[in-house]
């Protein structure tokens, strides 16, 4: 008896201390994002003007004088539509082969996923230097193109995962239903895309919260210019370079307008993250259990 | 062969289209109405005959023999049904019908099967072309991930038919023929998966057809249901019984004697006995049909 109510009492205290961990640890996650909103609102939002995101930089904005980064805001947004529409356009065949043509226990299924798990691992960087040494060997100068097609070889991997993580848990009743019916297995395209719509919607949306945010793949790849490029060979801005460069200049109203850019790209990716939730809830409304 | 969709014989629309005012006044085209000439649904007789003859079928799946020197006949235009205890292989003689193995990996069919005289085995017959002709019913309804008119409609397009009013003809005219318009008709772009499970059952049935196939294929298509859902399938394959071929899959012997007209006893993989329903079931000659009939075994 008296062993019974001491292993209860240990199991009561267990139960509350793992419990306490855990609302610690949520806790310290929430004060994180606190913590950075907390940092870039209060840092640049006396930059913050109408002027900033609606001005391309004038002479002197890089010692402080008058402008904005209207520059930065539409290149990102430039790279980042046009990448993430490629970058679907491609990963949206491959994770249709991987899992309807293929079988369950393809070699080429395997080596091919394993292919885009260490995609997905190598960093931006390397993802840059390898578009700059490409572009070089054509001659080519950083340019709009050149961030895009660099933007969309790093985003590939994040599609093609987190897609295929939805599309490898398909019901395949549905293809069998749809065979039955006479289609062709291109025909279950149209099936096979309703059925994981609100995987493609968390993967888009993830992609282009990475690709938004990504310095490190642009910087030699699209360059960074003062204007908004107007066609494909020019080079284009973007935010976090943006901020890169503007937090490294030693003029505090420069390092407040670095915040400032901060600012926008967290509320774009924001804005971004809020309608692809409203999104994906829309698209989820056929799926099948 | 005619086109299926030319032969059905669609009465003419009166009022197609009406210009109607929403309250905030702004002009919209809707479908509003579509009015047959014959007020409640009949059937089209499909005159041609449909029969199924296999011979000599075997089908390994890696190193196990799952159908073992099958030989059967569906006869044109009856309920055929297939029973026998669980694992004898009876859900995969009836997706070997429509070639449906082919995605099962490590498989092997030997044999011929004659869908109305076309062997679907050996030669290189389009394999879409013999699914289409059957309709199939699987345990669990299974409805596409769509809207219910998009559901049904489905099949349709894959085969070619964009046309909107005639799509619509189609889904009621199918819809009915499953007794589910009534039900459903006032939220045709609510998803499918919205509806209960006999519904969709009544869903997946008024798909198939709308496809027109000459057979229906059902894996115990009444299995998952409630006893008055699965009353409506049954009352409904005696129904549909005078126009396709009805090749059933089933546990209950009880609704085996309720509709079957023609009956097949499967056991290992083996086909045990055929025959009308009426000489499986009162007079059995093989020892193991009488005494799975008499429950010694399920």
């Amino acid at each position: 008896m008296y062993f019974v109510s001491v292993n209860m009492k240990f199991k009561f205290i267990e139960e509350k201390i793992f419990r306490i961990l855990m609302i610690a640890a949520t806790l310290t996650v929430f004060a994180f994002v606190i913590s950075i909103i907390y940092t870039i609102v209060a840092k640049g939002w006396s930059a913050m003007s109408w002027d900033m995101v609606s001005k391309l930089p004038g002479g002197g904005f890089y010692i402080g004088k008058e402008g904005g980064f209207l520059n930065a805001i539409v290149g990102s947004l430039y790279i980042v539509g046009a990448s993430a529409t490629l970058g679907l356009m491609i990963s949206i065949p491959v994770v249709f082969y991987l899992n309807v043509y293929l079988k369950k226990r393809s070699k080429m299924a395997y080596i091919a996923r394993m292919a885009y798990d260490v995609l997905f691992g190598i960093p931006s960087i390397v993802y840059g230097s390898f578009g700059f040494t490409i572009m070089i060997y054509f001659g080519l100068r950083t340019s709009l193109l050149g961030g895009i097609i660099v933007v969309t070889l790093l985003i590939i991997p994040i599609f093609i995962r987190s897609m295929d993580e939805v599309a490898r848990r398909f019901p395949r009743d549905i293809l069998d239903t749809a065979y039955s019916l006479g289609a062709t297995r291109f025909e279950t395209i149209g099936v096979v895309i309703r059925q994981i719509a609100p995987g493609i919607a968390t993967a888009t949306l993830l992609s282009v919260g990475r690709a938004i945010g990504d310095a490190a793949s642009v910087m030699f790849t699209a360059g960074y210019t003062d204007s908004i490029p107007t066609s494909l060979s020019q080079p284009a801005a973007t935010l976090p370079l943006a901020v890169f460069f503007q937090l490294s200049s030693p003029i505090k109203e420069v390092q407040d307008r670095a915040y400032a850019a901060a600012l926008v790209l967290t509320l774009i990716v924001l804005i971004l993250s809020i309608s692809g939730r409203f999104i994906t809830n829309r698209f989820s409304k056929n799926k099948l259990q | 062969m005619k086109s299926l969709f030319t032969t059905i014989a669609f009465p003419v629309e009166t009022e197609l289209r009406k210009e109607y005012r929403t309250k905030n006044g702004v002009g919209q085209t809707i479908w509003k109405k579509i009015r047959f000439f014959r007020p409640d649904y009949k059937f089209v007789r499909n005159e041609g005959i449909s029969e199924i003859f296999v011979s000599g079928l075997n089908v390994h799946i890696k190193n196990n023999h799952i159908l073992k020197d099958v030989n059967l006949t569906i006869p044109d235009k009856k309920i055929t049904c297939i029973i026998g205890p669980s694992g004898c292989g009876k859900t995969t003689l009836l997706k070997t019908l429509n070639r449906l193995t082919d995605s099962v990996e490590g498989v092997k069919i030997t044999g011929k099967i004659l869908v109305n005289g076309e062997d679907i085995i050996n030669s290189g017959t389009e394999i879409t072309r013999i699914r289409r002709k059957m309709g199939l019913i699987s345990q669990r309804p299974c409805p596409l991930p769509m809207s219910i008119f998009d559901n049904v409609a489905y099949g349709c397009r894959i085969h070619g038919i964009r046309n909107r009013r005639k799509l619509r003809m189609i889904v009621k005219h199918y819809l009915n023929a499953a007794g589910l318009w009534e039900e459903v008709k006032d939220r045709l772009r609510t998803p499918a998966v919205r509806l209960s499970i006999g519904q969709q059952q009544r869903l997946c049935l008024a798909r198939s057809l709308a496809v027109e196939p000459q057979f229906i294929l059902a894996d115990e298509a009444t299995s998952a249901l409630d006893p008055i859902s699965s009353k409506t399938i049954e009352e409904l394959f005696v129904k549909l019984k005078q126009n396709y071929s009805i090749v059933m899959v089933t546990h209950t012997l009880r609704q085996a004697l309720r509709i079957a007209d023609h009956v097949i006893f499967m056991y290992m993989g083996e086909i045990i006995e055929t025959g009308s329903a009426e000489e499986v079931f009162n007079r059995p000659q093989h020892e193991l049909t009488k005494k799975y009939l008499s429950g010694a075994f399920s």
